[in-house]
């Protein structure tokens, strides 16, 4: 057994997970208010009226707990040269081919696209949907207002769901990437396999 | 089934097709605003048989009152002074309320199932038991109407008094107009009766009276006689050509099923990638240095 290695803190995945929890219970509401095919979700909140009430403060504090999140995560998520051509050899990726891709930091490019549009995408839900909350927002927004925040809120929904599926998946795939976030340690292994600039970084090797 | 006259025609977040063994007659109300004097009767009626009592507002100085309509107010008289030609002053009062168009945004927009329906006479019903309170029915609306009250957080409007018709009544407000301004009945009699006004109205000089019953939304099942037809805003804003704004029909059309096709695609795009190329394993031997 390889040397294991300090990867998130317990404070890192304390606010991943509470704002994870929250992302999911926000999009099954959300879900249920959006497609009559998924209205069955508000049965988890207590009915429509009541998933109506939880759905914009569960949108707030998700919002608050990823202000956190981005401010920890932020200066490791600039994207470089190599994570441009990470992105290109987006082939070589897919097919587990990990070793003709550039040598990654802490987050690969994968990861740093989707922060950034988590970046841009949850505080945009966030503007939209106060336009949209009723009873103690809306009314004070004009009718037109209204109808560009219900799309804009949808289809920035619908990129974050997209890519959260996606993220999800990632962490199923890729094996011993599940355990840096319950636990906070990966292998050195793993550490020189999938980020070998960053683990050059933390072992000075 | 339950009374013929309440028969379902279209019913919110409900994506498959109602009972559609019967069709009865479609019915309408008709507003001749040339013969309305703005005496409020219907108001009254109104609030008296769908019993309603409003707060007592203030006054704006104008004769509207209630000032707008709300959760409580289902009816109310606009009063628009204007002068169409130069030097003659025409006081033009419009019976505002719910149009019950023949397509209708509220319930195009209503997340809620059967919170909003729509029987087969045209008559569109908001059923409060199932409103969630979101608001969504008054973005969908051209004409500005469901109100979301303060008091229970859900949304009301003129029911074109469905109860009433139901059992082969006209509407309270049709009931009580004491100038003949309101009438009620097929929408095809409403339509034949209107010709007729219009026809007197042309004599009278009003060379553009018209039937109001915007194409936008289908028809409406409330239809006015308007003595400028060519200018409706004129009648404290009634738009001109109401339609469903292409937001909502974007937003409740094609992006519903697009957008959740896409997200059950990527989940599934995840397992059969999976079954594909399998896991992303570390190889823990050739790794170590």
């Amino acid at each position: 057994m390889s040397t294991m290695i300090q990867r998130y803190t317990a404070r890192e995945r304390n606010n991943h997970w509470v704002v994870a929890i929250l992302f999911v219970l926000a999009g099954f509401s959300g879900l249920a208010l959006f497609h009559p095919a998924f209205f069955f979700l508000t049965n988890l909140f207590g009915g429509g009226p009541w998933t109506r009430i939880l759905h914009p403060f569960i949108g707030v504090v998700m919002f608050l707990g990823f202000v956190a999140l981005a401010a920890r995560f932020w200066g490791a998520n600039r994207i470089s040269s190599a994570d441009r051509q990470w992105m290109r050899q987006f082939d070589d990726m897919v097919r587990n081919r990990d070793r003709n891709l550039p040598e990654q930091g802490k987050f690969n490019a994968g990861q740093k696209y989707l922060f950034w549009s988590l970046v841009v995408g949850i505080p945009l839900l966030l503007i939209s949907g106060i336009v949209i909350w009723q009873p103690w927002f809306a009314p004070f927004f004009p009718i037109w207002l209204m109808r560009v925040a219900v799309v804009v809120h949808a289809l920035a929904a619908w990129i974050m769901i997209l890519g959260i599926v996606v993220h999800v998946y990632a962490a199923i795939w890729v094996k011993g990437s599940v355990r840096a976030m319950t636990r906070g340690t990966v292998s050195a292994a793993w550490a020189r396999h999938h980020h070998r600039a960053w683990y050059r970084d933390v072992t000075g090797k | 089934m339950a009374l013929q006259s309440l028969d379902i025609k279209a019913r919110s977040a409900t994506t498959t097709p109602p009972p559609r063994a019967r069709d009865p007659i479609h019915v309408a109300k008709l507003i001749d605003i040339s013969k309305c004097i703005g005496c409020k009767a219907c108001q009254v009626a109104c609030m008296e048989w769908n019993d309603l009592r409003d707060e007592v507002g203030t006054t704006a100085g104008t004769y509207d009152n209630p000032r707008d309509l709300t959760a409580e107010s289902w009816t109310v008289m606009r009063f628009s002074e204007v002068e169409v030609e130069q030097g003659r002053l025409e006081w033009l009062i419009r019976k505002d309320g719910c149009m019950h168009c023949e397509d209708p945004g509220c319930l195009k927009a209503c997340p809620a199932p059967g919170a909003i329906v729509q029987y087969v006479n045209g008559i569109v019903d908001f059923h409060e038991e199932h409103c969630i309170g979101c608001g969504y029915c008054i973005t969908g609306c051209p004409f500005d109407i469901p109100r979301l009250s303060k008091k229970d957080s859900k949304v009301y409007k003129c029911t074109l008094c469905s109860d009433r018709v139901a059992v082969g009544m006209e509407p309270a407000c049709i009931k009580t107009c004491p100038t003949g301004a309101l009438v009620f009945g097929t929408k095809g009699d409403m339509i034949r009766h209107a010709e007729g006004r219009i026809a007197d109205l042309k004599e009278r000089g009003y060379a553009n009276a018209a039937l109001y019953n915007p194409e936008g939304v289908g028809g409406t099942h409330v239809m006015y006689v308007l003595q400028h037809g060519d200018q409706p805003e004129l009648y404290a804003n009634l738009p001109k050509d109401p339609r469903i704004s292409p937001l909502v029909s974007l937003w409740k059309g094609i992006t519903k099923p697009l957008m959740s096709l896409g997200i059950g695609l990527a989940v599934f795009a995840g397992f059969f990638h999976f079954v594909t190329v399998g896991p992303n394993e570390v190889d823990e031997e050739k790794e170590t240095d």
